[in-house]
């Protein structure tokens, strides 16, 4: 997500105490004991103490669920917006305000069932924003329903016998999106996912990172065969090193669409990483470079005298 | 039109032998189909009678379907109070058959009918109207020759106006190249081409059809602007601070985001064309939390959609414009006419106890305005306020006093200063200012900004009397913006038999009605609303003034017989008296509607409008 002010950590005169974790905690998370949103949230304070972003200068926001609780867990500007509807109002910040680091938390439901329709036309626009979706594959704030990732068979309150729906492959989704920096992490697994959200951070465009993070209230073990301690696999993206080596044709090419959509494919639990990256132009400097040719049209005149010279071609 | 006799009037005419009749002023209706650029020279009359300081006003129908389908532009000019677009039409001018048959009763019994004779075969039995025949395609194709058929006629028919009413032909020579002046030379050259050809008609062939306006009050001093409802509304909310704003095309509110899309750039601003009307709320209440006044808008169906962002914007407290241009509702109902049927999901929509601010201008030049007023509240009161327009306000035309705004422009900049260690974004005592993102607070603990029930610090909680004290907190604020109102003017009589309480576009036909009433001994007054939510204060007083109040409103009469801002009055003020006049025909009323729903509400028989009629061509 990040600007070309992104790393101006120490704009400003006085000397700025750096940003620590402890500066950084708010209220008590009320998530369950267990829950995978806790680590995520820990992930979180060690991005922005490396960032060293100004502190009045980040956003948290997010909509509604468990996940979603985030923004009162963080001492940031927060936001706590309605179910599914973050991202528009998170690329309303961003556009609005070039000098803030704007970070969106939520859930799959909230990203892929209500908010599915903003998550494409965020990623089409590919507003300069960071969101991780905390993806438990399950209802949790509502206590358990189908989610829109919930696997076939999962048995919740709404499909007792089983869910039926097929459930949609999120980093398929997110790199048809237009999204341009797709990674997927998991909550156990804390060096790789604060990598993976510093990435995303410091990309600029829209860049979102899917965090499998466990309900251990309504889905216990539903992410297990990607902890190796439980004998699952974390198996991670090599990325294209562009060494020349023949070792390295076999490395991932995160520019390369197709690749990641075949990435996306593999089997559950599938692999971890960075799956897409590219640098399309934000909306945010397209949006500018409109301005700058309107304002060079205007001769830069003050706002008064544009809306002056409007009036007078309606006499 | 108001003729006092046939005053011959010498001179300014091209053949000043004939003798033209003063005219105060004229309705003019012109029917044809939407591409036959009847807008565009509806558009050009208005203009010419802005810059002549003459009253104007417009109204117009446009098919729903994309291209073609009829299509009537009408346009009154002339001096003294314009105040609606007329009932009847002094003149019509007929581009075809159906046009003729159609429009023939809404014109005047005595009026003037002109017909292009290629198209048109009027009734000959029908002898109410002077009518003349002009071959109007012919004689544009023959004028404009070669492969451009029959595109000018429009402006063959102005010529041909400007030579009835003796206009001034400089003036529309600058407007016409003033339109097409940036495209080419050609264009420009065949509408004045086309333009000259009617101005040519030989006199004889308009039989004695000649007139001059009078010579307009001495105006004011501040030039005239001309243009519709929904331009006058943009700059209002330019005027008024708003760099920042998200919509979703509908009918009619679209002109506005168009509008704001490519001007606010001029300013440094951005406007979002969002997925869908929920997703505009979002980006606009996005820009507002980040400091900016930001407007969102939609038309009726558009506005449901926005209803849960709405709910947040109360609960968090958050400045925003929201527009609603109405139209025939529920659902896609009559996209391109006009009703005020939104008012009750304006007030009230969306879930819990939620209350906001209402505001409706009642004309043109009020859209300026008010667009002003709704930033000024926005930001006071740290609150969303709704504007209601309308279609016909949308659409309509008019001419008024270029707005001064080198006093009105406001500075929209983000409070980025530091906030003190006794910031807090909801204190139960004042009344909110949220900390934009880039605004450091002394105390280190940043805010936030919430949907949930929350404390003074933007904390969540689920403790009850807060919820209590919150609800409160949100309820007072709107209710001292209520008692700071002014009192509404009462127009015409003070006291008497009947107050007309009107609000939105019905302002001017209203006000006529009031005049009519008046002149056949109804003592009737006037109070137009334009604070709806909250409600100005000494109401009660004045409708105690009146035996009768009748709420005179374009939606339906519901369940229990009483239109929408009737029945919040009833409610309000428990009064018997309050009665509702209201009519569903997707247009705007008559005069007429309004003067005899009054004299039947008071037991006296209805005319079909003979009562006070003004003389006419
Ligand atoms: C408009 C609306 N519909 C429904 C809800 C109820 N609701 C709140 S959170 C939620 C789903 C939560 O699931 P998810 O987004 O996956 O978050 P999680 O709690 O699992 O972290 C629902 C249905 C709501 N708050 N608003
Ligand atoms: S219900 Fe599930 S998602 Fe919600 S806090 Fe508890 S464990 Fe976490
Ligand atoms: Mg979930």
């Amino acid at each position: 997500m990040s600007s070309s002010s992104a790393a101006l950590a120490t704009a400003g005169t006085a000397p700025r105490v750096p940003l620590t974790k402890k500066a950084l905690t708010a209220d008590h998370p009320t998530w369950c004991p267990g829950c995978g949103d806790f680590a995520v949230l820990a992930s979180y304070y060690r991005v922005l103490e490396k960032l060293q972003y100004p502190h009045e200068n980040i956003v948290t926001l997010a909509g509604i669920g468990c996940s979603s609780r985030f923004p009162y867990f963080v001492n940031t500007h927060g936001v706590h917006y309605i179910h599914g509807r973050s991202l528009p109002f998170a690329a309303g910040v961003s556009l609005g305000r070039d000098d803030v680091h704007v970070f969106v938390f939520g859930g799959d439901g909230d990203g892929f069932s209500i908010g599915g329709n903003h998550l494409v036309h965020t990623g089409r626009k590919n507003v300069n924003l960071t969101y991780v979706i905390m993806d438990n594959f399950v209802y949790g704030l509502t206590k358990k329903q189908t989610s829109p990732t919930s696997p076939i068979g999962f048995k919740s309150k709404t499909d007792p016998t089983g869910s039926i729906d097929q459930p949609i492959n999120p980093m398929q989704t997110l790199v048809n999106s237009g999204a341009t920096f797709v990674a997927r992490s998991h909550a156990g697994q804390v060096n790789h996912m604060t990598e993976m959200m510093e990435r995303a951070a410091r990309h600029e465009g829209f860049s979102v990172v899917e965090i499998l993070s466990e309900c251990v209230e309504f889905y216990e073990g539903a992410f297990d065969a990607a902890v190796p301690r439980k004998g699952g696999q974390f198996r991670t993206i090599e990325l294209r090193k562009n060494d020349g080596t023949p070792e390295d044709a076999l490395r991932h090419d995160p520019s390369d669409e197709v690749a990641a959509f075949r990435l996306a494919s593999e089997p559950w639990p599938g692999v971890f990483g960075v799956f897409y990256e590219s640098n399309r132009p934000t909306k945010n400097k397209l949006e500018a470079g409109l301005i700058a040719k309107a304002r060079e049209k205007t001769k830069s005149a003050s706002d008064l005298e544009v809306l002056q010279a409007t009036f007078r071609r309606m006499r | 039109m108001v003729l006092p006799a046939t005053t011959p009037t010498p001179g300014a005419s091209p053949e000043s032998a004939k003798e033209r009749r003063a005219v105060n002023d004229v309705v003019i209706r012109l029917a044809g189909n939407s591409q036959d650029g009847i807008q565009t020279i509806g558009g050009f009359l208005a203009r010419l009678a802005g810059r002549s300081d003459q009253e104007v006003m417009t109204y117009m129908t446009i098919p729903s379907t994309i291209s073609g389908g009829p299509s009537i532009f009408q346009v009154r000019m002339g001096n003294g109070d314009i105040l609606s677009s007329g009932d009847q039409a002094d003149v019509l001018v007929a581009f075809y058959q159906h046009s003729y048959e159609s429009h023939i009763n809404s014109l005047r019994p005595g009026g003037v009918l002109i017909y292009d004779s290629d198209h048109v075969a009027p009734n000959p039995e029908d002898r109410r109207f002077r009518a003349i025949g002009i071959p109007i395609t012919g004689a544009t194709v023959e004028a404009v020759g070669g492969s451009s058929k029959d595109k000018g006629k429009n402006l063959f028919v102005l010529g041909l106006l400007a030579r009835i009413f003796s206009l001034d032909v400089a003036k529309i020579g600058g407007l016409i190249s003033e339109r097409f002046g940036g495209k080419s030379e050609d264009i420009v050259r065949n509408a004045m081409l086309a333009f000259d050809a009617g101005y040519a008609t030989p006199a004889d062939n308009l039989h004695d059809c000649l007139y001059q306006f009078e010579a307009p009050a001495v105006s004011g001093g501040r030039p005239q602007i001309t243009t519709d409802g929904n331009l006058a509304l943009t700059y209002g909310l330019i005027a008024a601070g708003v760099r920042h704003g998200a919509g979703y095309p509908i009918t009619p509110w679209t002109t506005v985001m168009e509008t704001l899309r490519s001007e606010l750039g001029k300013y440094g601003g951005i406007f979002v064309q969002a997925e869908d009307e929920l997703a505009a709320a979002g980006y606009a209440l996005g820009f507002a939390y980040s400091g900016h006044l930001a407007v969102t808008g939609s038309s009726g169906p558009g506005l449901s959609l926005k209803m849960e962002a709405l709910g947040w914007a109360v609960m968090a407290e958050m400045p925003l414009i929201v527009i609603n241009v109405q139209r025939g509702g529920p659902s896609t109902g009559l996209p391109t006419n006009v009703e005020q049927s939104d008012l009750m999901q304006a007030i009230y929509g969306s879930h819990g106890d939620a209350p906001r601010v209402v505001l409706a201008p009642k004309d043109v030049e009020d859209c300026f305005y008010v667009a002003l007023e709704a930033g000024r509240i926005a930001r006071k009161y740290s609150t969303p306020v709704l504007i209601l327009t309308d279609q016909a306000l949308a659409t309509r035309i008019e001419a008024f006093d270029e707005p001064d705004l080198a006093k009105l422009m406001v500075d929209p900049k983000p409070d980025l200063s530091p906030r003190g260690a006794d910031f807090e974004p909801y204190p139960l005592d004042k009344i909110t200012r949220h900390a934009p993102p880039g605004a450091s607070i002394a105390t280190g603990k940043y805010p936030s900004v919430s949907g949930l029930e929350h404390d003074e610090l933007g904390h969540p909680t689920g403790n009850p009397a807060l919820h209590m004290k919150m609800t409160a907190k949100r309820r007072e604020k709107i209710k001292a913006l209520g008692a700071s109102l002014p009192v509404p003017e009462v127009f015409g009589d003070p006291e008497g038999d009947v107050l007309i309480v009107g609000w939105g576009s019905t302002w001017g036909p209203i006000r006529e009605a009031v005049g009519q009433l008046r002149a056949v001994g109804t003592r009737v007054g006037q109070i137009h609303l334009r604070n709806l939510h909250p409600l100005p204060p000494s109401l009660e007083e004045i409708f105690a003034r009146f035996k009768k109040v009748l709420v005179v409103e374009m939606n339906d009469e519901g369940l229990y017989g009483f239109g929408q801002l009737a029945t919040l009055l009833r409610a309000r003020y428990s009064l018997p008296s309050i009665g509702s006049l209201t009519k569903t025909d997707g247009l705007t009323f008559r005069i007429s509607e309004i003067v005899n729903g009054v004299l039947q509400r008071l037991g006296r028989a209805g005319t079909d409008g003979g009562y006070a009629k003004p003389s006419r061509i």
